[in-house]
Protein backbone atom coordinates (compact mmCIF):
# COMPACT_ATOMS: atom_id res chain seq x y z
CA UNK A 1 0.00 0.00 0.00
CA UNK A 2 1.36 3.39 -0.87
CA UNK A 3 1.54 6.21 1.57
CA UNK A 4 -1.31 8.17 0.00
CA UNK A 5 -3.89 5.43 0.38
CA UNK A 6 -2.64 4.77 3.90
CA UNK A 7 -3.22 8.40 4.75
CA UNK A 8 -6.68 8.26 3.20
CA UNK A 9 -7.65 5.22 5.24
CA UNK A 10 -6.36 6.88 8.37
CA UNK A 11 -8.44 9.96 7.63
CA UNK A 12 -11.49 7.90 6.71
CA UNK A 13 -11.44 6.04 10.01
CA UNK A 14 -10.85 9.27 11.83
CA UNK A 15 -14.19 10.48 10.43
CA UNK A 16 -15.98 7.19 10.97
CA UNK A 17 -15.05 7.09 14.65
CA UNK A 18 -15.93 10.73 15.06
CA UNK A 19 -19.39 10.01 13.62
CA UNK A 20 -19.96 7.01 15.89
CA UNK A 21 -18.86 9.06 18.88
CA UNK A 22 -21.14 11.95 18.03
CA UNK A 23 -24.02 9.58 17.29
CA UNK A 24 -24.13 8.61 20.97
CA UNK A 25 -24.36 12.24 21.97
CA UNK A 26 -27.08 12.80 19.39
CA UNK A 27 -29.06 9.82 20.65
CA UNK A 28 -28.93 11.00 24.24
CA UNK A 29 -29.87 14.52 23.16
CA UNK A 30 -32.79 13.27 21.09
CA UNK A 31 -34.16 11.11 23.90
CA UNK A 32 -33.86 13.95 26.35
CA UNK A 33 -35.54 16.34 23.89
CA UNK A 34 -38.42 13.93 23.34
CA UNK A 35 -38.92 13.52 27.09
CA UNK A 36 -38.82 17.24 27.75
CA UNK A 37 -41.07 18.09 24.78
CA UNK A 38 -43.79 15.70 25.88
CA UNK A 39 -43.41 16.63 29.52
CA UNK A 40 -43.94 20.28 28.65
CA UNK A 41 -47.15 19.28 26.90
CA UNK A 42 -48.20 17.61 30.15
CA UNK A 43 -47.34 20.58 32.33
CA UNK A 44 -49.53 22.82 30.15
CA UNK A 45 -52.47 20.83 31.54
CA UNK A 46 -51.33 20.01 35.06
CA UNK A 47 -49.49 22.25 37.48
CA UNK A 48 -45.98 20.93 38.24
CA UNK A 49 -46.63 21.36 41.96
CA UNK A 50 -49.70 19.11 41.77
CA UNK A 51 -47.70 16.52 39.87
CA UNK A 52 -44.77 16.46 42.28
CA UNK A 53 -46.67 16.69 45.55
CA UNK A 54 -49.92 14.99 44.59
CA UNK A 55 -50.72 12.01 46.78
CA UNK A 56 -52.99 10.24 44.32
CA UNK A 57 -52.24 8.66 40.97
CA UNK A 58 -55.57 8.04 39.27
CA UNK A 59 -55.40 9.25 35.66
CA UNK A 60 -58.47 7.31 34.50
CA UNK A 61 -60.94 8.45 37.17
CA UNK A 62 -63.80 10.87 36.45
CA UNK A 63 -61.66 13.49 38.17
CA UNK A 64 -58.18 12.44 36.96
CA UNK A 65 -55.36 12.81 39.51
CA UNK A 66 -51.73 12.95 38.43
CA UNK A 67 -49.84 12.85 41.73
CA UNK A 68 -46.49 11.12 41.16
CA UNK A 69 -45.56 10.84 44.85
CA UNK A 70 -46.92 7.30 45.38
CA UNK A 71 -44.96 6.09 42.36
CA UNK A 72 -41.74 7.83 43.42
CA UNK A 73 -42.08 6.45 46.93
CA UNK A 74 -42.74 2.97 45.52
CA UNK A 75 -39.64 3.09 43.36
CA UNK A 76 -37.56 4.49 46.24
CA UNK A 77 -38.84 1.89 48.68
CA UNK A 78 -38.18 -1.04 46.38
CA UNK A 79 -34.76 0.27 45.36
CA UNK A 80 -33.68 1.03 48.92
CA UNK A 81 -34.91 -2.36 50.07
CA UNK A 82 -33.01 -4.05 47.27
CA UNK A 83 -29.83 -2.16 48.17
CA UNK A 84 -30.13 -2.94 51.87
CA UNK A 85 -30.11 -6.59 50.90
CA UNK A 86 -27.68 -6.47 47.98
CA UNK A 87 -24.93 -4.15 49.23
CA UNK A 88 -23.75 -6.18 52.24
CA UNK A 89 -24.22 -9.46 50.40
CA UNK A 90 -22.47 -8.14 47.31
CA UNK A 91 -19.51 -6.55 49.06
CA UNK A 92 -19.15 -9.53 51.35
CA UNK A 93 -19.10 -11.93 48.43
CA UNK A 94 -16.68 -9.70 46.53
CA UNK A 95 -14.35 -9.56 49.53
CA UNK A 96 -14.54 -13.32 49.94
CA UNK A 97 -13.65 -13.92 46.30
CA UNK A 98 -10.92 -11.29 46.22
CA UNK A 99 -9.21 -12.06 49.52
CA UNK A 100 -10.23 -15.35 51.06
CA UNK A 101 -11.32 -17.88 48.45
CA UNK A 102 -8.81 -20.39 47.16
CA UNK A 103 -8.07 -20.49 43.46
CA UNK A 104 -10.32 -23.49 42.86
CA UNK A 105 -13.39 -22.01 44.56
CA UNK A 106 -12.79 -18.66 42.88
CA UNK A 107 -12.79 -20.30 39.46
CA UNK A 108 -16.19 -21.81 40.22
CA UNK A 109 -17.75 -18.81 41.95
CA UNK A 110 -16.94 -16.09 39.42
CA UNK A 111 -18.57 -17.67 36.35
CA UNK A 112 -21.53 -18.84 38.43
CA UNK A 113 -22.19 -15.32 39.64
CA UNK A 114 -21.89 -13.98 36.13
CA UNK A 115 -24.39 -16.58 34.98
CA UNK A 116 -26.86 -15.19 37.51
CA UNK A 117 -26.85 -11.97 35.46
CA UNK A 118 -27.94 -13.94 32.42
CA UNK A 119 -31.30 -14.94 33.90
CA UNK A 120 -33.97 -12.91 32.09
CA UNK A 121 -35.87 -10.47 34.30
CA UNK A 122 -39.17 -12.12 33.39
CA UNK A 123 -37.93 -15.38 34.87
CA UNK A 124 -36.96 -13.62 38.09
CA UNK A 125 -40.44 -12.02 38.13
CA UNK A 126 -41.98 -15.43 37.64
CA UNK A 127 -40.01 -16.73 40.63
CA UNK A 128 -41.39 -13.79 42.57
CA UNK A 129 -44.95 -14.76 41.77
CA UNK A 130 -44.67 -18.49 42.45
CA UNK A 131 -41.92 -18.80 45.09
CA UNK A 132 -40.78 -15.65 46.91
CA UNK A 133 -44.18 -13.92 47.06
CA UNK A 134 -46.08 -16.89 48.50
CA UNK A 135 -43.17 -17.44 50.88
CA UNK A 136 -43.41 -13.90 52.22
CA UNK A 137 -47.20 -14.22 52.48
CA UNK A 138 -46.80 -17.42 54.45
CA UNK A 139 -44.16 -16.11 56.84
CA UNK A 140 -45.76 -12.70 57.42
CA UNK A 141 -49.30 -14.07 57.33
CA UNK A 142 -50.54 -11.87 54.47
CA UNK A 143 -53.30 -12.42 51.90
CA UNK A 144 -50.69 -12.31 49.14
CA UNK A 145 -46.99 -11.66 48.89
CA UNK A 146 -46.98 -9.30 45.91
CA UNK A 147 -45.48 -6.32 47.68
CA UNK A 148 -42.47 -4.03 47.99
CA UNK A 149 -40.43 -6.59 49.94
CA UNK A 150 -40.97 -9.18 47.23
CA UNK A 151 -39.80 -6.72 44.57
CA UNK A 152 -36.83 -5.64 46.68
CA UNK A 153 -35.65 -9.21 47.21
CA UNK A 154 -35.87 -10.01 43.51
CA UNK A 155 -34.13 -6.78 42.50
CA UNK A 156 -31.39 -7.56 45.01
CA UNK A 157 -30.80 -10.86 43.26
CA UNK A 158 -30.67 -9.06 39.93
CA UNK A 159 -28.30 -6.35 41.14
CA UNK A 160 -25.97 -8.78 42.91
CA UNK A 161 -23.96 -10.02 39.92
CA UNK A 162 -23.14 -6.45 38.87
CA UNK A 163 -22.23 -5.38 42.39
CA UNK A 164 -20.13 -8.47 43.06
CA UNK A 165 -18.28 -8.43 39.75
CA UNK A 166 -17.44 -4.72 39.77
CA UNK A 167 -16.59 -4.62 43.49
CA UNK A 168 -14.42 -7.72 43.22
CA UNK A 169 -12.52 -6.20 40.29
CA UNK A 170 -11.97 -3.06 42.35
CA UNK A 171 -10.65 -4.97 45.37
CA UNK A 172 -8.51 -7.19 43.20
CA UNK A 173 -6.98 -4.11 41.58
CA UNK A 174 -5.78 -2.67 44.91
CA UNK A 175 -1.99 -2.79 44.58
CA UNK A 176 -0.37 -5.65 46.47
CA UNK A 177 2.05 -3.14 47.99
CA UNK A 178 -0.82 -1.53 49.96
CA UNK A 179 -1.78 -4.83 51.50
CA UNK A 180 1.85 -5.74 52.17
CA UNK A 181 2.31 -2.43 53.97
CA UNK A 182 -0.59 -3.31 56.21
CA UNK A 183 0.55 -6.87 56.89
CA UNK A 184 4.03 -5.45 57.42
CA UNK A 185 2.92 -3.47 60.48
CA UNK A 186 1.23 -6.50 61.96
CA UNK A 187 -2.33 -6.22 60.67
CA UNK A 188 -4.34 -9.38 60.11
CA UNK A 189 -6.48 -10.18 57.10
CA UNK A 190 -9.68 -8.65 58.40
CA UNK A 191 -8.00 -5.41 59.53
CA UNK A 192 -6.27 -5.12 56.18
CA UNK A 193 -9.50 -5.74 54.32
CA UNK A 194 -11.53 -3.26 56.35
CA UNK A 195 -8.98 -0.48 56.77
CA UNK A 196 -6.92 -0.74 53.59
CA UNK A 197 -8.42 -2.81 50.81
CA UNK A 198 -12.02 -1.63 51.02
CA UNK A 199 -11.15 2.09 51.40
CA UNK A 200 -8.65 1.85 48.54
CA UNK A 201 -11.22 0.08 46.40
CA UNK A 202 -13.99 2.48 47.50
CA UNK A 203 -14.36 4.31 44.18
CA UNK A 204 -14.89 1.00 42.43
CA UNK A 205 -17.20 -0.29 45.16
CA UNK A 206 -19.30 2.87 45.00
CA UNK A 207 -19.43 2.55 41.24
CA UNK A 208 -20.59 -1.04 41.73
CA UNK A 209 -23.33 0.07 44.13
CA UNK A 210 -24.42 2.86 41.80
CA UNK A 211 -24.64 0.46 38.87
CA UNK A 212 -26.76 -1.76 41.12
CA UNK A 213 -28.98 1.19 42.06
CA UNK A 214 -29.30 2.11 38.40
CA UNK A 215 -30.34 -1.42 37.57
CA UNK A 216 -32.85 -1.48 40.42
CA UNK A 217 -34.43 1.89 39.63
CA UNK A 218 -34.75 1.10 35.94
CA UNK A 219 -35.87 -2.51 36.20
CA UNK A 220 -39.41 -2.90 34.92
CA UNK A 221 -40.56 -6.42 34.19
CA UNK A 222 -39.66 -7.96 37.55
CA UNK A 223 -41.29 -5.25 39.66
CA UNK A 224 -44.30 -5.18 37.37
CA UNK A 225 -44.83 -8.87 38.00
CA UNK A 226 -43.90 -8.99 41.66
CA UNK A 227 -45.06 -5.89 43.50
CA UNK A 228 -48.83 -5.95 43.08
CA UNK A 229 -49.08 -2.61 41.24
CA UNK A 230 -51.30 -0.67 43.63
CA UNK A 231 -50.67 3.02 43.03
CA UNK A 232 -51.16 3.94 46.67
CA UNK A 233 -48.87 5.58 49.16
CA UNK A 234 -46.92 2.63 50.59
CA UNK A 235 -46.92 2.41 54.38
CA UNK A 236 -44.52 -0.51 54.80
CA UNK A 237 -42.41 -3.04 52.95
CA UNK A 238 -45.47 -5.29 53.00
CA UNK A 239 -47.57 -2.81 51.00
CA UNK A 240 -48.36 -3.36 47.36
CA UNK A 241 -46.55 -0.77 45.30
CA UNK A 242 -46.55 0.47 41.73
CA UNK A 243 -43.15 1.71 40.63
CA UNK A 244 -42.58 4.44 38.08
CA UNK A 245 -41.27 1.99 35.50
CA UNK A 246 -44.17 -0.41 35.96
CA UNK A 247 -46.64 2.46 35.65
CA UNK A 248 -45.20 3.52 32.32
CA UNK A 249 -45.06 -0.05 31.04
CA UNK A 250 -48.59 -0.95 32.09
CA UNK A 251 -50.36 2.24 31.11
CA UNK A 252 -48.52 3.08 27.88
CA UNK A 253 -50.29 0.20 26.12
CA UNK A 254 -53.78 1.39 26.97
CA UNK A 255 -53.58 5.14 26.99
CA UNK A 256 -55.21 7.16 24.16
CA UNK A 257 -52.62 8.91 22.04
CA UNK A 258 -51.72 12.54 22.94
CA UNK A 259 -54.02 12.85 25.91
CA UNK A 260 -52.96 14.34 29.23
CA UNK A 261 -52.55 10.83 30.58
CA UNK A 262 -50.26 9.98 27.65
CA UNK A 263 -48.12 13.02 28.31
CA UNK A 264 -48.14 12.24 32.04
CA UNK A 265 -46.26 9.01 31.34
CA UNK A 266 -43.53 11.07 29.68
CA UNK A 267 -43.40 13.29 32.73
CA UNK A 268 -42.85 10.17 34.86
CA UNK A 269 -40.07 9.11 32.50
CA UNK A 270 -38.43 12.52 32.88
CA UNK A 271 -38.62 12.27 36.65
CA UNK A 272 -37.10 8.79 36.46
CA UNK A 273 -34.33 10.15 34.27
CA UNK A 274 -33.59 12.88 36.82
CA UNK A 275 -33.52 10.34 39.67
CA UNK A 276 -31.07 8.09 37.84
CA UNK A 277 -28.94 11.09 36.94
CA UNK A 278 -28.92 12.19 40.58
CA UNK A 279 -27.87 8.70 41.69
CA UNK A 280 -25.03 8.74 39.19
CA UNK A 281 -23.88 12.20 40.21
CA UNK A 282 -23.96 11.25 43.87
CA UNK A 283 -21.81 8.23 43.05
CA UNK A 284 -19.42 10.42 41.08
CA UNK A 285 -19.16 12.82 44.04
CA UNK A 286 -18.22 10.05 46.47
CA UNK A 287 -15.76 8.58 44.02
CA UNK A 288 -13.98 11.92 43.78
CA UNK A 289 -13.93 12.35 47.54
CA UNK A 290 -12.15 9.03 47.95
CA UNK A 291 -9.70 9.80 45.17
CA UNK A 292 -8.28 12.68 47.20
CA UNK A 293 -5.95 10.38 49.08
CA UNK A 294 -4.98 8.33 46.08
CA UNK A 295 -2.55 8.88 43.23
CA UNK A 296 -0.69 12.05 44.08
CA UNK B 1 28.29 -10.12 69.06
CA UNK B 2 25.01 -11.90 69.85
CA UNK B 3 22.91 -12.95 66.91
CA UNK B 4 19.38 -11.60 66.79
CA UNK B 5 18.07 -13.64 63.91
CA UNK B 6 19.27 -17.03 62.79
CA UNK B 7 18.44 -19.06 59.73
CA UNK B 8 19.18 -22.79 59.60
CA UNK B 9 18.87 -25.11 56.63
CA UNK B 10 16.34 -22.86 54.95
CA UNK B 11 14.84 -24.10 51.68
CA UNK B 12 12.09 -22.18 49.91
CA UNK B 13 10.16 -23.46 46.89
CA UNK B 14 7.65 -21.58 44.80
CA UNK B 15 5.62 -24.33 43.18
CA UNK B 16 8.21 -26.55 41.48
CA UNK B 17 10.94 -23.92 41.55
CA UNK B 18 13.57 -24.06 44.27
CA UNK B 19 14.37 -20.45 45.08
CA UNK B 20 16.52 -20.83 48.18
CA UNK B 21 18.83 -23.78 48.79
CA UNK B 22 20.06 -24.63 52.24
CA UNK B 23 20.65 -21.17 53.66
CA UNK B 24 22.51 -20.91 56.96
CA UNK B 25 23.11 -17.35 58.11
CA UNK B 26 22.69 -15.21 61.17
CA UNK B 27 22.16 -11.51 61.74
CA UNK B 28 23.88 -9.79 64.62
CA UNK B 29 22.05 -7.49 67.00
CA UNK B 30 22.42 -3.72 66.42
CA UNK B 31 24.24 -4.22 63.17
CA UNK B 32 23.36 -3.54 59.55
CA UNK B 33 23.62 -6.63 57.38
CA UNK B 34 23.46 -6.18 53.62
CA UNK B 35 22.21 -8.89 51.26
CA UNK B 36 23.72 -8.46 47.81
CA UNK B 37 23.70 -10.50 44.64
CA UNK B 38 22.40 -10.43 41.07
CA UNK B 39 18.66 -10.23 40.30
CA UNK B 40 16.87 -13.46 41.02
CA UNK B 41 19.48 -14.75 43.47
CA UNK B 42 16.87 -15.01 46.23
CA UNK B 43 17.93 -12.15 48.49
CA UNK B 44 14.45 -10.61 48.63
CA UNK B 45 12.97 -14.07 49.16
CA UNK B 46 15.30 -14.61 52.12
CA UNK B 47 14.42 -11.19 53.54
CA UNK B 48 10.68 -11.79 53.25
CA UNK B 49 10.92 -15.18 54.89
CA UNK B 50 12.22 -13.46 58.02
CA UNK B 51 8.87 -11.80 58.82
CA UNK B 52 6.61 -14.38 57.21
CA UNK B 53 5.58 -12.26 54.25
CA UNK B 54 5.51 -15.44 52.16
CA UNK B 55 2.44 -16.51 54.14
CA UNK B 56 0.51 -14.41 51.64
CA UNK B 57 1.59 -16.49 48.64
CA UNK B 58 -0.10 -19.89 48.69
CA UNK B 59 2.61 -21.31 46.39
CA UNK B 60 5.47 -20.74 48.80
CA UNK B 61 6.81 -23.75 50.69
CA UNK B 62 9.25 -22.99 53.48
CA UNK B 63 11.46 -25.58 55.16
CA UNK B 64 14.07 -24.95 57.81
CA UNK B 65 14.36 -23.13 61.11
CA UNK B 66 14.20 -19.37 61.44
CA UNK B 67 14.56 -17.87 64.89
CA UNK B 68 14.41 -14.50 66.55
CA UNK B 69 16.13 -14.55 69.95
CA UNK B 70 15.75 -18.31 69.85
CA UNK B 71 11.97 -18.20 69.23
CA UNK B 72 10.80 -20.10 66.16
CA UNK B 73 9.47 -17.48 63.75
CA UNK B 74 7.21 -20.08 62.12
CA UNK B 75 6.25 -21.64 65.44
CA UNK B 76 2.60 -22.47 66.05
CA UNK B 77 2.45 -20.60 69.35
CA UNK B 78 3.32 -17.21 67.85
CA UNK B 79 0.97 -15.46 65.40
CA UNK B 80 2.50 -13.99 62.22
CA UNK B 81 1.05 -10.56 63.11
CA UNK B 82 3.14 -10.55 66.30
CA UNK B 83 6.24 -11.53 64.32
CA UNK B 84 5.63 -8.69 61.88
CA UNK B 85 5.34 -6.24 64.74
CA UNK B 86 8.69 -7.38 66.13
CA UNK B 87 10.25 -7.57 62.67
CA UNK B 88 9.16 -4.50 60.69
CA UNK B 89 9.58 -4.06 56.96
CA UNK B 90 10.30 -1.26 54.52
CA UNK B 91 9.53 -2.05 50.93
CA UNK B 92 11.23 -1.37 47.61
CA UNK B 93 8.64 1.11 46.47
CA UNK B 94 7.43 3.54 49.11
CA UNK B 95 3.93 2.37 49.93
CA UNK B 96 2.31 4.80 52.35
CA UNK B 97 -1.36 4.14 53.10
CA UNK B 98 -3.87 6.29 51.24
CA UNK B 99 -4.37 8.25 54.46
CA UNK B 100 -2.94 11.37 56.04
CA UNK B 101 0.67 11.51 57.24
CA UNK B 102 -0.57 11.31 60.83
CA UNK B 103 -2.85 8.34 60.20
CA UNK B 104 -0.06 6.51 58.40
CA UNK B 105 1.82 6.39 61.69
CA UNK B 106 -1.17 5.64 63.92
CA UNK B 107 -2.48 2.84 61.71
CA UNK B 108 0.01 0.25 62.93
CA UNK B 109 -0.18 1.53 66.50
CA UNK B 110 -3.94 1.13 66.62
CA UNK B 111 -3.78 -2.30 64.99
CA UNK B 112 -1.38 -3.47 67.67
CA UNK B 113 -3.23 -1.74 70.52
CA UNK B 114 -0.29 0.53 71.26
CA UNK B 115 -0.70 4.11 72.50
CA UNK B 116 -1.19 6.42 69.50
CA UNK B 117 -0.80 9.89 70.95
CA UNK B 118 0.61 12.88 69.13
CA UNK B 119 3.86 12.45 71.05
CA UNK B 120 4.33 8.93 69.76
CA UNK B 121 3.70 10.11 66.20
CA UNK B 122 6.12 13.00 66.61
CA UNK B 123 8.80 10.75 68.04
CA UNK B 124 8.49 8.30 65.15
CA UNK B 125 8.61 11.10 62.56
CA UNK B 126 11.62 12.67 64.27
CA UNK B 127 13.36 9.33 64.33
CA UNK B 128 12.84 9.06 60.57
CA UNK B 129 14.21 12.59 60.00
CA UNK B 130 10.83 13.64 58.62
CA UNK B 131 9.29 15.70 61.43
CA UNK B 132 10.66 19.09 60.38
CA UNK B 133 9.28 18.67 56.87
CA UNK B 134 5.74 17.63 57.80
CA UNK B 135 5.09 19.07 61.26
CA UNK B 136 2.96 21.92 59.91
CA UNK B 137 0.56 19.73 57.98
CA UNK B 138 0.16 16.32 59.51
CA UNK B 139 -3.32 15.99 57.97
CA UNK B 140 -1.93 16.18 54.44
CA UNK B 141 -2.45 13.07 52.28
CA UNK B 142 0.75 11.01 52.39
CA UNK B 143 0.64 10.59 48.63
CA UNK B 144 1.46 14.29 48.26
CA UNK B 145 4.92 13.81 49.79
CA UNK B 146 7.94 13.35 47.54
CA UNK B 147 9.23 9.84 46.89
CA UNK B 148 12.03 10.20 49.43
CA UNK B 149 9.69 11.65 52.05
CA UNK B 150 7.24 8.81 51.44
CA UNK B 151 9.96 6.26 52.04
CA UNK B 152 10.99 8.01 55.27
CA UNK B 153 7.32 8.01 56.28
CA UNK B 154 7.30 4.25 55.71
CA UNK B 155 10.35 3.98 57.96
CA UNK B 156 8.64 6.18 60.57
CA UNK B 157 5.57 3.97 60.43
CA UNK B 158 7.81 0.95 61.01
CA UNK B 159 9.85 2.41 63.90
CA UNK B 160 6.65 3.70 65.56
CA UNK B 161 5.89 0.10 66.49
CA UNK B 162 9.25 -0.20 68.30
CA UNK B 163 10.26 -3.33 66.41
CA UNK B 164 13.43 -5.22 67.21
CA UNK B 165 14.43 -5.80 63.61
CA UNK B 166 13.83 -3.72 60.48
CA UNK B 167 13.97 -5.42 57.10
CA UNK B 168 14.58 -3.17 54.11
CA UNK B 169 14.01 -4.41 50.58
CA UNK B 170 16.01 -2.12 48.28
CA UNK B 171 14.59 0.93 50.06
CA UNK B 172 16.41 3.44 47.84
CA UNK B 173 16.08 1.83 44.43
CA UNK B 174 13.38 4.30 43.33
CA UNK B 175 14.96 7.39 44.90
CA UNK B 176 17.24 10.18 43.76
CA UNK B 177 20.80 10.45 45.16
CA UNK B 178 19.95 13.08 47.78
CA UNK B 179 16.98 11.16 49.16
CA UNK B 180 19.13 8.03 49.09
CA UNK B 181 21.79 9.75 51.15
CA UNK B 182 19.21 10.84 53.71
CA UNK B 183 17.92 7.30 54.07
CA UNK B 184 21.44 5.96 54.43
CA UNK B 185 22.17 8.45 57.23
CA UNK B 186 18.92 7.35 58.79
CA UNK B 187 19.90 3.67 58.60
CA UNK B 188 23.21 4.40 60.30
CA UNK B 189 21.36 6.31 63.01
CA UNK B 190 18.78 3.55 63.51
CA UNK B 191 21.20 0.71 64.01
CA UNK B 192 21.95 1.76 67.60
CA UNK B 193 18.39 0.78 68.45
CA UNK B 194 17.42 -1.78 65.85
CA UNK B 195 18.86 -4.72 64.01
CA UNK B 196 18.73 -3.99 60.30
CA UNK B 197 18.80 -6.28 57.29
CA UNK B 198 18.93 -4.51 53.95
CA UNK B 199 18.71 -5.88 50.43
CA UNK B 200 20.53 -3.68 47.97
CA UNK B 201 21.69 -3.64 44.37
CA UNK B 202 23.98 -0.78 45.08
CA UNK B 203 27.51 -1.86 46.04
CA UNK B 204 28.45 1.60 47.28
CA UNK B 205 25.39 1.63 49.47
CA UNK B 206 26.30 -1.72 51.01
CA UNK B 207 29.80 -0.41 51.74
CA UNK B 208 28.45 2.82 53.20
CA UNK B 209 25.86 1.38 55.56
CA UNK B 210 26.53 -2.30 56.24
CA UNK B 211 28.68 -3.86 58.96
CA UNK B 212 28.32 -7.28 57.46
CA UNK B 213 27.58 -8.30 53.88
CA UNK B 214 26.18 -11.55 52.52
CA UNK B 215 26.67 -12.34 48.85
CA UNK B 216 24.06 -14.63 47.32
CA UNK B 217 24.03 -16.34 43.96
CA UNK B 218 21.36 -18.60 42.42
CA UNK B 219 19.60 -19.25 45.71
CA UNK B 220 22.71 -19.93 47.76
CA UNK B 221 24.91 -17.95 50.09
CA UNK B 222 28.27 -17.82 48.33
CA UNK B 223 30.16 -15.69 50.77
CA UNK B 224 29.61 -13.74 53.95
CA UNK B 225 31.84 -11.59 56.05
CA UNK B 226 32.48 -8.14 57.35
CA UNK B 227 31.70 -5.59 54.66
CA UNK B 228 35.29 -4.47 54.58
CA UNK B 229 36.63 -7.97 54.12
CA UNK B 230 34.04 -8.96 51.52
CA UNK B 231 34.59 -5.93 49.33
CA UNK B 232 38.35 -5.55 49.73
CA UNK B 233 39.38 -9.13 49.93
CA UNK B 234 36.67 -11.45 48.58
CA UNK B 235 37.45 -15.12 48.99
CA UNK B 236 35.24 -16.33 46.19
CA UNK B 237 35.86 -15.56 42.53
CA UNK B 238 32.13 -15.03 41.88
CA UNK B 239 32.02 -12.44 44.66
CA UNK B 240 35.00 -10.66 43.20
CA UNK B 241 33.43 -10.61 39.76
CA UNK B 242 30.08 -9.41 41.07
CA UNK B 243 31.37 -6.57 43.23
CA UNK B 244 33.63 -5.36 40.46
CA UNK B 245 30.63 -5.17 38.12
CA UNK B 246 31.42 -8.04 35.73
CA UNK B 247 27.85 -9.30 35.97
CA UNK B 248 24.65 -8.70 37.86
Amino acid sequence: MNSKSRRCIDLLFNYIFKVTGLLVLLLLGAILAMLVYNSVAFFLDVRPADFITGLTWNPTGSDPKYGILPLVLSTTLVTLGAMVIAIPLGIGTAAFIAEYAGRRLKNILKPTIEMLAAIPSVVIGFLGIVVVGPGIAHIADLANGLNALNGAMLLAVMALPTIITVAEDAMHAVPKTYKEASYGVGANKWQTLRKITIPAAAPGIIAAVMLGVGRAIGETMTVLMATGNAALLPNSMFASVKTMTATIAIEMGEVPYQTTHYYALYAIATALFIMTLAANMLGEYFINRFRKYHAA
Amino acid sequence: MTSKLSVENLHINFGQKEVLKNINVSFAEHQVTALIGPSGCGKSTLLRSLNRMHDLSPDAKIMGKLRIDGTDIYGKDIPPTKIRQRIGMVFQKANPFAKSVYDNITYGLKINNLPHTKDVVEKALREAFLWEEVKNDLKMPATRLSGGQQQRLCIARTVALRPEVILMDEPCSALDPISTLKIEELITDLKDRYTIVIVTHNMQQAQRVADKTIFMYLGEVKEEGSTQQLFNNPKHELTANYISGHFG
